[in-house]
């Protein structure tokens, strides 16, 4: 089953008197449990699908299915819930919140967003920090740790409410190698052991190498795909 | 809410010196505010307190149309006997009074056998009128703090104008309602102290001379003062006092009496006024300047922090979420400073009663302003800085809570 489907997606921004056409008619499926990336130049328009899917943004035209819901047409606030309840947010700048500690951070969705217990909450987020390897800084504040470090940190904030699926938007390009493979290599153990679907976008080939199907895209163009498994064609 | 809090507080901690000032501006304001509440309505209390209880009593009845022309102190416009019958026997039946005093007054002569000048004369009795204006005694300056029959209290301005000791004899001289002149000698028992207002040239016999002076058969009133067991109840009184005489009507079926508290005898009533005025205004200062402060932070902040609310707006925080963390940023820089506003208030009076500033009023000299803080007006000028603060934060919280989450992602 798809749990995200787009069909004939276009978006236009509208720039002044200019219209740039970033993704024209974009077809394609993304199945449950799969760990896909979206690559291509510059200017592609990787951002700005990954924006569609992840309902921070709306399409100019076209269908747009994420978990069978037609989030063209949620309101502000019912696109907060929905990605709330189903979606987790992995970005390049991290954007951890700098006044919360690490574990605050990781607790941010489940507290603000989710109001889960606290018995809850704290298992949760102690075995999580556990599996990205940040339970030793867990009292650390974001301007204490190192970049890797913080991405682990968004990962485990974006998997904390167990969504369905995650979007990371160029999320090693601020790493360096070894720590962008690893921050890659615990999101993969992440898929794998809790089933959730992983969408990037990246230009970074050490990436690009490491997931199961690669969507290409040019001058918001979908060009070629290259499904190794999970990924299909639509 | 209570883990918004948590987020607002850091967030305000983490600009200190912004938010140090922020609140420091709402504290010297609401401190401001209270110091000179607490001072001017000492000033204001002392000040009523002196007029109505050396001269005015809270409340006064007269025959209707009396106030209109009291500068000539009509004597055809007194209350018969009967009239006066009739206010004392409502005032029996108000228990919120304490005491009153029937009063004749009249203009007339003032003599010492080589010069003369004109004087304003209370006729009292001395016991009742001191039971209604009780610093009346504290007035005498020289000679016995009484009134006795035979002998009259001369203003100190007659007893400097024209060398007039006590034990001295003195001529009072007036005309009668029917137009005929009648003197009467008197021993000086005392010289008299005037408040500021129109007394200075009050003096006081005792109520039996002055039916003399004029003589009068049968006793007219010029005024009855009234003192209440507790001020606060002067409108409340008033009201009553007056919807029972009301009902008296005479021949043309238009009221006789006329009931009226101090306010709308005495010129210092605006003076009161107008310090109530000055107070109002700088409240409305107070409002402006936390509206001011905190909308400049809070714009401040939001604009600092778009990145911040587009990813928690991407975490699936709902629009209400963003608005409440912001409006409590601008409630909790509200809160602190007006707590810190009401403890430096609570410091500086205090501190103004231990040193015991005084001031002159009119002749009065020395009197101790002794400024108190009221509960009522703390809470009530707290209310004011807190829920400027929110209404201030209320612009930026929404600008921030409509934000588009892309846009705000993109902003660097
Ligand atoms: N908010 C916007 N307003 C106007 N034009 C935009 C906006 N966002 C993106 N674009 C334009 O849309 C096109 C696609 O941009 P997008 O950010 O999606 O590309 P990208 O593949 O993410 O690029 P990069 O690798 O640099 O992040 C570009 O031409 C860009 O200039
Ligand atoms: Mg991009």
């Amino acid at each position: 089953m798809s749990l995200v489907s787009a069909e004939n997606l276009t978006k236009i921004y509208n720039v002044g008197e200019i219209e740039i056409e970033a993704l024209k008619s974009v077809s394609f499926n993304v199945q449950s449990a799969s760990f896909v990336s979206f690559v291509g130049p510059s200017g592609s328009g990787k951002t700005t699908l990954l924006n569609l899917i992840g309902c921070l943004d709306k399409p100019t035209s076209g269908s747009l299915k994420v978990a069978d819901v037609d989030t063209s047409a949620l309101t502000r606030k019912e696109a907060a819930v929905f990605r709330g309840k189903n979606l987790g947010f992995i970005f390049q700048d991290f954007n951890l919140i700098p006044v919360l500690s690490v574990y605050e951070n990781v607790e941010y969705p489940l507290l603000i967003v989710h109001n889960s217990p606290a018995e809850e909450r704290k298992k949760r987020i102690t075995s999580l920090l556990e599996t990205v390897g940040m339970t030793d800084q867990r009292d650390k504040y974001p301007d204490q740790i190192s970049g890797g470090q913080k991405q682990r940190v968004a990962i485990a904030r974006a998997l904390v409410t167990n969504p369905r699926l995650v979007l990371a938007d160029e999320p090693t390009a601020n790493l360096d190698s070894k720590t962008a493979l690893m921050v890659i290599d615990i999101m993969r153990k992440m898929k794998e052991e809790f089933g959730v679907t992983f969408i990037f976008s990246t230009h970074d080939q050490r990436v690009v190498n490491e997931v199961e199907a690669v969507y290409t895209l040019q001058d918001g163009i979908l060009v070629e795909d290259a499904v190794r498994e999970g990924g299909t064609n639509a | 809410m209570l883990k918004l809090f948590k987020i607002g507080i850091r967030n305000l901690l983490r600009y200190k010196r912004r938010t140090l000032l922020t609140s420091s501006l709402i504290a010297v304001g609401v401190m401001f505010v209270l110091v000179f509440a607490a001072t001017s309505g000492s000033f204001k209390y002392i000040m009523i307190g002196q007029i109505t209880d050396s001269m005015l009593g809270h409340l006064q009845v007269h025959k209707r149309g009396y106030v209109a022309s009291i500068d000539s102190l009509p004597l055809t416009l007194n209350l018969s006997a009967k009239q006066e019958e009739k206010v004392e026997k409502t005032i029996k039946e108000i228990t919120e009074i304490e005491a009153f005093s029937p009063r004749i007054k009249f203009g007339g002569m003032f003599s010492n056998f080589m010069e003369t000048t004109n004087i304003r004369v209370n006729g009292v009795y001395p016991d009742k009128d001191i039971a209604t204006v009780p610093l009346l005694p504290s007035r005498i300056k020289q000679g016995e703090k009484t009134i006795k029959k035979g002998k009259i209290l001369i203003p100190e301005l007659l007893a400097n104008g024209l060398k007039v000791k006590v034990g001295d004899t003195v001529v009072v001289i007036a005309t009668n309602r029917d137009g005929s002149v009648n003197g009467k000698q008197f021993v000086v028992g005392g010289i008299i102290e005037s408040v500021t207002g129109p007394g200075g040239r009050d003096g006081y016999m005792h109520i039996v001379d002055a039916m003399e002076v004029l003589r009068m058969e049968e006793m007219e009133i010029s005024e009855v003062a009234v003192r209440l067991k507790d001020f606060g109840k002067l409108n409340a009184v008033n009201d009553k006092m007056d919807k029972l005489l009301s009902k008296e009507l005479n021949k043309q079926g238009k009221p006789i009496f006329d009931v009226r508290t101090w306010e709308r005898l005495s010129p210092f009533y605006n003076v009161a006024r107008m310090i109530d005025i000055m107070t109002f205004f700088i409240k409305i200062m107070l409002i402006a300047i936390v509206l001011i402060s905190i909308m400049n932070v809070m714009i401040m902040a939001v604009f600092e922090r778009v990145r911040e609310i587009g990813t928690i707006a991407a975490l699936g925080t709902i629009p209400e979420k963003i608005l409440s963390l912001f409006l409590i940023e601008g409630f909790s820089l509200g809160i602190s400073g007006a707590a810190a506003g009401n403890i430096l208030a609570i410091i500086i009076v205090f501190v103004m009663n231990v040193v015991k500033i005084t001031f002159n009023f009119g002749r009065q000299t020395g009197m101790v302003l002794s400024p108190s803080l009221k509960v009522d007006d703390m809470i009530f000028i707290s209310a004011i800085a807190i829920i400027a603060s929110v209404i201030a934060a209320l612009q930026p919280a929404l600008k921030a809570s409509r934000m588009e989450p892309v846009e705000a992602l993109r902003h660097v």
